[in-house]
């Protein structure tokens, strides 16, 4: 069932045509339409998107840390369509001890570096990512930075004794 | 390329047969250029896999110049994070001004007075010129036209000290602020602006002339770098490549922002989708940008520059001196800023680069919860590899200059 707020909106109604247990939540924000799909959905949401609804641009893939909330992630894929002058954003929420979503490389390519982004910053694994690596930290760093948990100043180092 | 550094990885270049004979076999290696190389334009490191002088791979190596500018974000109030935003693209910060202001502006709902609205147009294109200048003159100088270099930094001082002129800074101007500008254009702006205005054209006569005149430049750019333009959509390309393929993508026509609906230009395109059309296509946006910028100050309206939301915007000084309420206003947002409601706007705009978007979500307190930037860079980036694939080392140079990254807009 789609949620009262979007009933009346065209892509919610075709992406809950296509899968009716993929949307769990969304809503409208200052003209953005949010849909919010159920973890293990979003790589056939994302090609359905892609192919039938002429989504062909991925903007970005990024992370939001709702700590202490629990689940504690949100990832955020931000799409366009540039036939339809449309944008789309999608959202996931997982949590857990060890994170973890499917990759979206085999939908764009341009998923790659998004991904080992918000893996190398937030922690997060995609499963099937050819090359999951660490891509702005140095290799060999401990932690991820943009946990709400990971503190701005002194990680490594503290001058509170001195 | 006196900077690089040769690793060979596998060296196969003789070896001896059964019958003793030596035998030439071509060299696989792997160059590693960068991250100190010139035109890497920054700290951007490329591993590249030779066989002879052709890449059969490229792998970019991105991160030296990252600061952690989003967790920056977190711990400075809604205000305070303009000022890193001119950090992210220190060649057009203008326009990540731009992108961030409007994203937090979305989220507050607060109506942004017509004269703001028509600086920051007229502002970020002058931006985008300054932009542009600094690429076509260091992608000139990379293919070996050293008088571009001179030409172009002469011009962008004209536009530094109109920055200058409006903000107090050439550089780091955080000049549009949440809720509009931070200062009223000073006196006498007019005329600065209108004496660019004036002068530029005949300029990019000259840049056209000097390089379309000149062979070497031509024969290195031609027919270089060019992509299926569906894969550089799949790759996550934008702005000026994708243009160059003859996709007119450009947001300011197709997500009107600022009040750009307001103002006649045309999207600049080609078709060829090599180096050449996009340096074409940056030549005619030159062009296009002195059009919106000339058509601003005609129009420019009379009136505030900040909106009407004492709440957000800091109190005349004036008001400050007679009126408890401005008083008392002045006094929250300087100490603890202003809180801004709970919920999240993702705002893209055109930037010189190509699509330049900032997420912000927020918790409902005076901080942000997540600042991220969709830099055009990290994007283009990420095309490298597959637009010099099977080209030769000096073809790497030219495309190189034509994707025309920041690496401070990469790494952030």
């Amino acid at each position: 069932m789609l949620p009262e707020a979007i009933q009346e909106e065209v892509l919610a109604k075709a992406v809950d045509q296509f899968d009716s247990s993929a949307i769990t939540a969304g809503h409208k924000q200052h003209g953005d339409l949010i849909l919010e799909i159920a973890a293990d959905k979003i790589i056939s949401v994302l090609t359905y998107l892609k192919s039938k609804e002429q989504f062909n641009r991925l903007s970005t893939i990024t992370a939001v840390d709702r700590y202490p909330a629990q689940p504690r992630f949100e990832i955020v894929y931000q799409i366009q369509s540039m036939d339809r002058n449309l944008r789309l954003r999608l959202k996931v929420r997982i949590g857990g001890a060890k994170p973890e979503i499917d990759t979206a490389t085999g939908v764009w390519q341009g998923a790659n570096w998004y991904e080992r982004e918000v893996f190398d910053l937030f922690g997060v694994h995609f499963r099937n990512h050819p090359n999951l690596a660490r891509i702005l930290m140095p290799e060999g760093y401990e932690g991820h930075p943009l946990l709400r948990d990971f503190p701005t100043h002194g990680h490594k180092y503290s001058y509170q004794n001195e | 390329m006196s900077d690089t550094v040769l690793s060979v990885e596998s060296d196969t270049s003789s070896e001896a047969t059964e019958q003793g004979q030596t035998e030439q076999r071509t060299r696989k290696m792997t160059l590693n250029m960068g991250p100190q190389h010139p035109s890497t334009h920054g700290v951007l490191r490329v591993l590249l896999e030779l066989e002879g002088e052709t890449i059969q791979n490229a792998i970019p190596d991105i991160g030296f110049l990252h600061t952690g500018i989003e967790k920056q974000c977190e711990a400075l109030n809604w205000q305070q994070v303009v000022t890193l935003t001119d950090r992210v693209d220190y060649l057009s910060n203008l326009n990540n001004n731009l992108a961030y202001v409007l994203a937090v502006e979305k989220l507050l709902q607060i109506e942004i007075p017509p004269r703001a609205q028509y600086m920051r147009v007229m502002l970020s294109e002058l931006s985008r010129i300054s932009s542009h200048l600094v690429w076509l003159g260091t992608h000139a100088l990379d293919i070996g036209a050293m008088s571009m270099f001179m030409y172009c930094f002469r011009e962008r001082e004209e536009l530094l000290k109109i920055f200058e002129f409006f903000s107090g800074q050439r550089l780091m101007t955080s000049y549009f602020r949440i809720g509009g500008l931070a200062l009223e254009a000073p006196r006498g702006w007019e005329k600065m602006v209108a004496k660019f205005v004036a002068e530029f054209p005949s300029r990019v006569d000259q840049y056209v002339e000097l390089l379309d005149a000149n062979p070497i430049w031509t024969s290195r750019t031609k027919g270089i770098g060019y992509i299926d333009p569906q894969r550089m959509i799949d790759i996550g390309i934008s702005g000026p490549l994708i243009r160059a393929t003859g996709l007119a993508h450009d947001l300011r026509k197709m997500e009107p922002y600022s009040g750009y609906d307001k103002f006649d230009f045309k999207v600049s395109t080609q078709t060829e989708g090599d180096v050449y059309a996009r340096y074409q296509v940056r030549m005619e946006e030159f062009r296009q940008s002195l059009r919106i910028v000339k058509q601003a100050m005609d129009g420019m309206p009379g009136g505030p520059i900040q909106a009407d939301a004492p709440k957000i915007v800091l109190p005349d000084r004036e008001k400050m001196k007679t009126q408890m309420e401005s008083l008392i206003y002045h006094f929250k947002i300087v100490t603890e800023g202003f809180s801004v409601p709970e919920g999240e706007a993702y705002v893209a705009i055109e930037g010189p680069r190509g699509e330049l978007g900032y997420y912000v979500v927020s918790d409902g307190s005076n901080k942000p919860l997540r600042v991220h930037m969709r830099t055009p860079s990290f994007g283009n980036i990420q095309g490298l590899p597959a637009l010099v694939e099977g080209r030769l080392i000096a073809d790497s140079i030219a495309i190189m200059g034509s994707l025309d990254f920041v690496l401070g807009d990469c790494d952030r």
